[in-house]
């Protein structure tokens, strides 16, 4: 049923001279939506028109609201001739659909022409009145909120996350349609823009409609893509996380919670740190036990090919209940099946998510990845396109069996991708192996979980790198020690995940961005043969790509990496591997060893010397990395600790882990100080290359830091200054005598440079951190290799930053709490009170009494006591809390008052309120950035995703700049273009901002270019917190306190 | 492997001052990238070569964009593609409508046509300044020029509200605009030892004193043009010359103004005569195109006496500055242009020239007189006797401005003028 869709055009400006004979241009305006035109009057003689028109009103239907989108057409009127199309401007119409976001779209929104590019602006009111649809075989999901970030967006809560939502629209690309003969490239693109929006618009109503079936509203993570795959047409696909989300009205939690006890609170376990085994406070009570204890930490890949698909790895099941049977007590097993039964129900328990509530993650595995390269065939039916999303389907049972494998139920941070030449394609699909909590993936369970809570929440911060696999059954050989911070659960030595650093890990020093690049050589083939060639490869860089990241991992002197990418990019004549991650040192991970090379020929002096000279040059480089990035862990003073790990076992699991080692040879000697080593086997030129180019990685700069998470690891002081950017570089290859070797020096130079040139750009912003640094390689031709960078620069306070890892982990834990307020419905100061009397004195005492048995020194003990209880207290506290504010929400608003009465809460919320007021200071600027927050700021409101598809060409590609000045100017515009609908839907910001696509192509001899760009993120309104502050100072505190209580409940 | 392709888009447009100011003055990338390399960036930062030209390369580009909307700077401020802060903004405008000292002595009074821009070449080589940078600076003149041309109101607000300059730049490109719509001479030797921040001075006095703005603000070409009626007006002066009786008061009025004032009283007092008749000749004459164009130099040419010694010795002068009132009537004429400065608190240029005081203060003799003896009864005849609104605040030209900010200002004194 029907909504009223109301479009205003007011006005224009700048536009450019049609009539060359008056210098003037005599506009007007379509207006068309759907199958609906109308026409504003022409306003003669001017480059400022003013039409002021009346309301045009479309009459349609929710269905064609979401799939449609607004086209404006500006154009000029010629009596004697066809009239001249000046530009146009398309509107997506969608976040008018749901009633939190934005309520009128109303602005200047730039004139583009597919030819000339932005041509002056136009002035556009949009409203839409909808009215409900209660019909339930509807096919519209108006309602739906859709969200690039991939984290529970900052102003809601997460009340269940269902799980994965995915889905694909398939059409003939126009550019490649008969008619394409005959009509103008210019009619083509715009051909193809149209049609890309409606499939957009598609295809986001249909994952709606799947949302709303799982009961959800909401889908985070949301993540579209497009498939060019020219001839056999255009595919749309779209992967997202549905979840249920209820809007923190309270959303004042943010600001006094960083200033609550509450922070402190949090902090006070940490500060202990230097010192890990303070931490084994964790009761070993029966809820403590982990139900899996192993977690390989490398990326486990398989490929397949076009002709074989078919899954080697078999699913093991059974394994995960198996081992929960023998270690954990009867209601871990309890609760793990309602997990295990809670995730199996899903065809595939995947989260597109990177960041989490606390508590969601309990485990983390490793890397999955599945790969598999397709010829692709004519889509012959496009309302089923049963190929494509048989293809995808295969790929995810594949990422769901090894993630089994692994002993986990769950992929997180998951994501797909393709890389398509002529008609082959490389479906990639990779993703973090995990072990969740049950709670937020299931109504109902929100009763068993609080005391599950209290046990997840101890092992603070190592938590989810202990293994969730069996010790006994591992799929592959690796190498684990207890525990660093708990000594209670088995660690891996390093650990790959695709996900963010979790808010509350405990680090040493910052992190870095690592990066692992290839290039492999390929025969040129046609089809069939083709795609073998490349699934023959493949495994092959896989490999390599691993063995890259590791050395280099090993080489800063890191244990683990977050947010690994890697993109294999097929070409005509090669294969490129760009994997990108930023390593950390984490506490509960083993120190890692150095690297040490081996010669293969032993009796050679000079070469021995060599090898030597080497070895010293790594051992130096390791040493530099670890004062660079400030990893100076704790020594562990074993004999102090009295460590909980019987000395016996640890032999015997050494003797294990030596008989186990594969190519990468690793020693392990905790009792005698030694760190195990890496060795790197020289035994002919390559690998002399390979150990080269570990060393030739320059650093960067002093005061600059780059990493390609969200946040850096170790850096928390950041300032407000924001700069995001992207930069493309295309470099042609010479062509003579084309080898691997050279091949990937020049792309590892190309990178390389790259990144130099940005830190050199940047350096006015010095202290700055480079980051959601996101490196995307396309082969547009023979020679060409394209490499675009997204990144956003921050700066930070410096002076805060030099101070000790101690001060690193208090910010960390800020954050940490931070978010979790954020999360919360009530913040942690409810919990100011905790050492009074209260209700929830039960899981003190049980505590201290489990920590009593742990074996701590008494004096030690007593602090670790206080603490953690305390932390516990709270967790339990909150939880009932939220609890009860759940039911409350469903039942009478009344009761709520007495909950909240005595809290300082309401301060915030009535600060929160007046917050937006204030929003509108900052007109005109529009901040972008791949982050999902925005630093020194608080998002107070998401007024919906921003999706947006540009094709630019050029016939006078030599006039205009060259290639340079093309792509130039055509990303300014992208990105004005984006700056203006967000302006228009009443927002300052774009967060979560990513360009998904940019396909160039050039013919220089013609003189031509083209490109295209799809770029998305949220829109969103955030205030600045200084703003915040002085607002919320100004209001009077007391006043209306029951009132704010009960009215922000009641939402 | 080379670089087919390399660019760099920010959200906010990044400026690098270093960068924009080499643009501006011409350098090409190569070039550029040499001067970076000397000023030893390289070093501070640990960049290559190749960084530093990419860098170059990159700001150029954007520069390049930015010039199409730096032509119309209410535009710049308008667009949507470039998000730059309003302080850069203003930064940009400011440094591309800049110029060069060198350069717009050389074009100034000069019609602002193709012949004269065909005329670049030599200029840039007679400067030093580069070829593209003479023509940016000559079409932003040219462009100025074209806007504010027929336009009503004040010339330099004019020019500030269309090109966003600073108050300061925007005065400047007014006496461009001034000089160049009545193409004064002032590329002869002689008057090579002014520097433009004279001329300018002497522009926006005339602007305020001499054009049919002074007397009513809504005339068309109110601040371009030099007004018909007073130069006419002018030729009456003769009397002061030719009646002695008139002479004597004339002179009686312009020693007790300037008495104690000047350190070269005596000998002004001394040539008088000579001083006096020089200055009305040239006044009489201003109605002849060709005389307009020579005022300049015949100023420095015929004006006798040794008021020039008076140059560059401002010191010696009282600093005075008393406001001044503005003439209600078009009869009640300032009696001196100088007056007008010291009206709008003191021009911040200085007066070096004496050129520029003198022909008004012959022309309406009783000027400099009049402005300390206000209460006796004007003797000049016609419209030209000072009107109780010639302000009592003379001395300020001479010595309140001191030397304004502009290079070169303290010139040689003008002595051969005398």
């Amino acid at each position: 049923m029907p909504g009223k869709l109301k479009v205003k055009i007011v006005a224009g400006r700048h536009l450019p001279v049609m009539d060359r004979a008056s210098d003037l241009t005599d506009a007007f305006v379509e207006v068309k939506f759907g199958n609906m035109t109308f026409k504003t009057d022409v306003y003669h003689k001017s480059l400022n028109p003013q039409w002021n028109s009346e309301w045009f009103k479309f009459e349609v239907d929710d269905e064609d609201l979401q799939d449609e989108p607004l086209q404006i057409t500006v154009l000029d009127h010629d009596t004697y001739s066809a009239n001249d199309a000046i530009g146009k401007v398309y509107i997506d119409i969608d976040p008018l659909l749901y009633s939190e976001a934005a309520t009128v779209i109303s602005g200047w929104f730039p004139i583009y022409d597919t030819i000339h590019g932005i041509r002056g602006e136009i002035n556009v009111v949009v409203k839409v009145d909808l009215f409900n649809d209660l019909n339930r075989f509807r096919q519209s999901s108006c309602g739906v909120k859709f969200f690039c970030t991939t984290s529970i967006p900052k102003c809601y809560r997460a009340v269940i996350i269902h799980g994965f939502v995915e889905e694909l629209v398939v059409n003939e690309d126009p550019e490649y349609q008969w008619i394409d003969r005959i009509r103008t490239p210019r009619a083509s693109n715009e051909a193809r823009q149209r049609l890309i929006s409606l499939m957009s618009g598609e295809l986001q109503r249909k994952i709606g409609l799947k949302v709303l079936e799982m009961r959800g509203n909401a889908v985070v993570g949301y993540l579209q893509c497009f498939d060019l795959e020219g001839e056999s047409g255009l595919v749309v696909r779209a992967i997202g996380t549905a979840c249920t989300l209820d809007k923190l009205s309270s959303t004042a939690a943010f600001l006094p919670a960083c200033n609550s006890p509450s922070k402190e609170m949090k902090e006070i376990p940490f500060n202990e740190d230097p010192n890990p085994n303070t931490h084994s406070s964790g009761p070993s009570t029966p809820l403590k036990n982990q139900t899996y204890s192993f977690s390989p930490s490398k990326s486990y890949s398989r490929q397949s090919s076009s002709s074989d698909t078919d899954l080697s790895l078999t699913p093991k099941t059974g394994m995960g209940s198996g081992s929960a049977g023998k270690e954990g007590g009867p209601f871990k097993a309890l609760l793990r099946q309602q997990t295990q039964s809670a995730l199996e129900q899903r065809e595939f328990p995947f989260f597109t998510l990177t960041a989490f509530p606390p508590g969601f993650l309990v485990h983390v595995g490793g890397v999955v990845s599945a790969r598999s390269v397709k010829l692709l065939d004519r889509i012959h039916n496009p309302d089923e396109p049963e190929t494509r999303d048989a293809w995808w389907a295969e790929i995810r049972q594949e990422i769901k069996s090894h993630a089994k494998a692994l002993g986990c139920h769950a992929v997180v941070g998951y994501s797909e991708s393709t890389s398509i030449c002529e008609e082959v394609c490389i479906l990639s699909a990779s993703g973090t192996a995990a072990v969740l909590n049950p709670r937020f993936l299931q109504d109902g369970t929100v009763e068993g979980c609080l005391e599950q809570r209290q046990e997840e929440n101890l092992p603070a911060g190592c938590g989810f790198c202990h293994i969730p696999y069996d010790e006994l059954n591992m799929p592959f050989p690796a190498h684990l020690t207890y525990c660093y911070s708990c000594r209670k659960q088995k660690v891996p030595d390093v650990l790959f995940t695709t996900i963010d650093l979790p808010t509350d890990a405990t680090v040493i020093g910052k992190g870095c961005l690592i990066q692992a690049r290839l290039c492999r050589l390929k025969k040129k083939a046609q089809a069939e043969a083709n795609a073998t060639a490349i699934s023959n490869l493949l495994p092959f860089m896989e490999y390599e790509v691993h063995t890259q990241l590791m050395n280099k991992l090993k080489l800063k002197g890191m244990n683990a990496l977050f947010g690994l990418r890697i993109q294999i990019t097929v070409g005509e004549n090669m294969l490129m591997g760009l994997a990108s991650a930023t390593g950390v040192y984490l506490t509960a991970l083993p120190t890692p060893g150095g690297i040490q090379i081996a010669g293969k020929t032993p009796n050679d002096g000079s070469y021995e010397q060599h090898i030597s000279h080497m070895q010293k040059k790594i051992n130096d480089t390791i040493a530099k990395n670890k004062e660079l990035y400030e990893i100076n862990p704790p020594e562990i003073p074993e004999e102090i600790i009295g460590s909980p790990i019987p000395e016996p076992r640890q032999r015997s699991r050494l003797l294990r882990s030596q008989s186990e080692s594969s190519d990468e040879v690793i020693e392990l000697d905790l009792s005698h100080g030694k760190k195990d080593a890496f060795v790197l086997e020289i035994d002919d030129t390559d690998a002399m290359e390979d150990v080269h180019s570990l060393l030739t990685d320059v650093p960067p700069p002093s005061g600059f830091y780059s990493c390609n998470t969200e946040i850096m690891p170790g850096i928390n002081n950041w300032t407000s200054e924001i700069q995001m950017f992207t930069s493309v570089r295309v470099s042609r290859l010479s062509n003579i005598n084309l080898t691997n070797q050279t091949l990937n020096k020049n792309f590892n130079d190309l990178c390389e440079n790259l990144l130099k040139s940005l830190y050199f750009k940047l350096r006015s912003m010095i202290p700055c951190c480079l980051c959601h640094v996101n490196f995307t390689v396309s082969l547009p031709e023979d020679e060409l290799i394209q490499v675009t960078v997204t990144a956003v620069a921050i700066t930070f306070d410096k002076h805060q930053a030099v101070q000790t890892t101690k001060t690193h982990v208090e910010k960390s834990l800020q954050r940490a709490s931070t978010d979790n307020e954020e999360l919360l419905q009530f913040p942690l100061e409810l919990c100011t009170d905790s050492l009074g009397p209260h209700p929830f004195s039960p899981a003190k005492e049980h505590l201290e009494s489990a920590s009593s048995n742990s074996g701590i020194p008494a004096a030690q003990r007593a602090t670790s006591i206080d603490y953690s209880s305390f932390a516990d207290r709270c967790n339990s506290w909150i939880e009932l809390i939220k609890l009860k504010a759940q039911t409350i929400r469903r039942g009478s608003i009344k009761t709520t008052v007495s909950v909240e009465k005595a809290s300082p809460l309401t301060e915030g919320h009535f600060r929160q309120r007046s917050a937006p007021a204030c929003a509108n200071s900052t007109v005109g600027v529009v901040k972008m950035t791949p982050l999902s927050f925005i630093p020194g700021a608080k998002i107070t409101k998401y007024l919906g995703i921003i999706n947006m598809f540009f094709i630019r060409e050029t016939t006078s590609l030599r006039e205009e700049g060259g290639v340079s000045g093309f792509l130039h100017a055509f990303i300014a515009e992208v990105f004005a273009m984006v700056r203006a609908h967000v302006a228009a839907l009443g927002g300052n910001a774009v967060v979560s901002y990513i360009m998904k696509q940019c396909v160039f192509m050039e013919n220089p001899n013609k003189n031509q270019a083209q490109c295209l760009i799809n770029v998305s993120g949220d829109a969103v309104i955030f205030v600045r917190e200084s703003e915040l502050e002085i607002m919320s100072t100004q209001q009077p505190i007391a006043s209306c306190q029951p009132a704010c209580g009960g009215g922000e409940i009641a939402t | 492997m080379t670089n087919e392709l390399d660019i760099f888009v920010g959200n906010t447009t990044l400026i690098d001052e270093d960068v924009y100011r080499l643009w501006l003055d011409g350098y090409s990338v190569s070039d550029a990238v040499g001067l970076r390399v000397r000023s030893g960036i390289l070093e501070q930062t640990g960049a290559t070569a190749g960084v530093l030209q990419s860098d170059t390369m990159d700001h150029y580009r954007t520069f390049h964009m930015l010039e199409r909307l730096l032509h119309t700077p209410p535009k710049l401020l308008h667009q949507l593609v470039f998000q730059i802060p309003p302080s850069r903004q203003a930064l940009l405008i400011e440094r591309y409508y800049a110029f060069d000292e060198a350069f717009v002595r050389e074009v100034l009074g000069k019609k602002l046509s193709k012949g004269t821009k065909k005329d670049l070449d030599d200029i840039s080589t007679k400067t030093g300044v580069t070829l593209k940078s003479c023509r940016r600076q000559f079409d932003n003149f040219k462009r100025v020029f074209k806007v504010v041309e027929e336009m009503r109101g004040s010339l330099a607000g004019n020019i500030q509200q269309h090109f966003l300059l600073s108050d300061r730049l925007a005065r400047d490109y007014a006496a461009v605009v001034f000089f160049a719509n009545n193409r004064f001479e002032t590329g002869k030797k002689k008057l090579q030892y002014l520097t433009f921040g004279d001329l300018a001075f002497c522009a926006e006095l005339m602007i305020q004193n001499w054009t049919p703005g002074a007397v009513d603000s809504q005339v068309d070409d109110m601040d371009v043009d030099l007004d018909k009626e007073f130069l006419q007006d002018l030729k009456e002066l003769k009397v002061l010359v030719a009646d002695k009786d008139l002479l004597d008061l004339h002179k009686s009025l312009v020693c007790t103004a300037l008495r104690g004032k000047l350190s070269v009283f005596p000998e002004m007092e001394a040539n008088f005569k000579n001083l006096s008749r020089g200055l009305v000749n040239i006044a009489s004459k201003l109605t002849h195109t060709k005389d307009v164009r020579d005022l300049f130099v015949d100023l420095v040419e015929k004006a006798p006496g040794p008021l020039g010694s008076l140059h560059g010795h401002a010191a010696q002068l009282p600093p005075a500055h008393v406001p001044r009132l503005r003439p209600r009537s078009p009869d009640a004429r300032p009696a001196c242009p100088l007056l007008g400065p010291a009206a709008k608190g003191g021009g911040g240029r200085g007066i070096p020239g004496q050129p520029r005081s003198s022909p008004p203060r012959s022309a309406r003799s009783p000027g400099p007189g009049a402005r300390t003896s206000r209460p006796q009864p004007p003797s000049a005849p016609g419209r030209l006797p000072p009107g109780p609104g010639s302000g009592p605040s003379c001395p300020v030209e001479w010595g309140g401005g001191g030397t304004g900010s502009r290079a070169g200002q303290g010139n040689p004194a003008p002595r051969g003028r005398s």
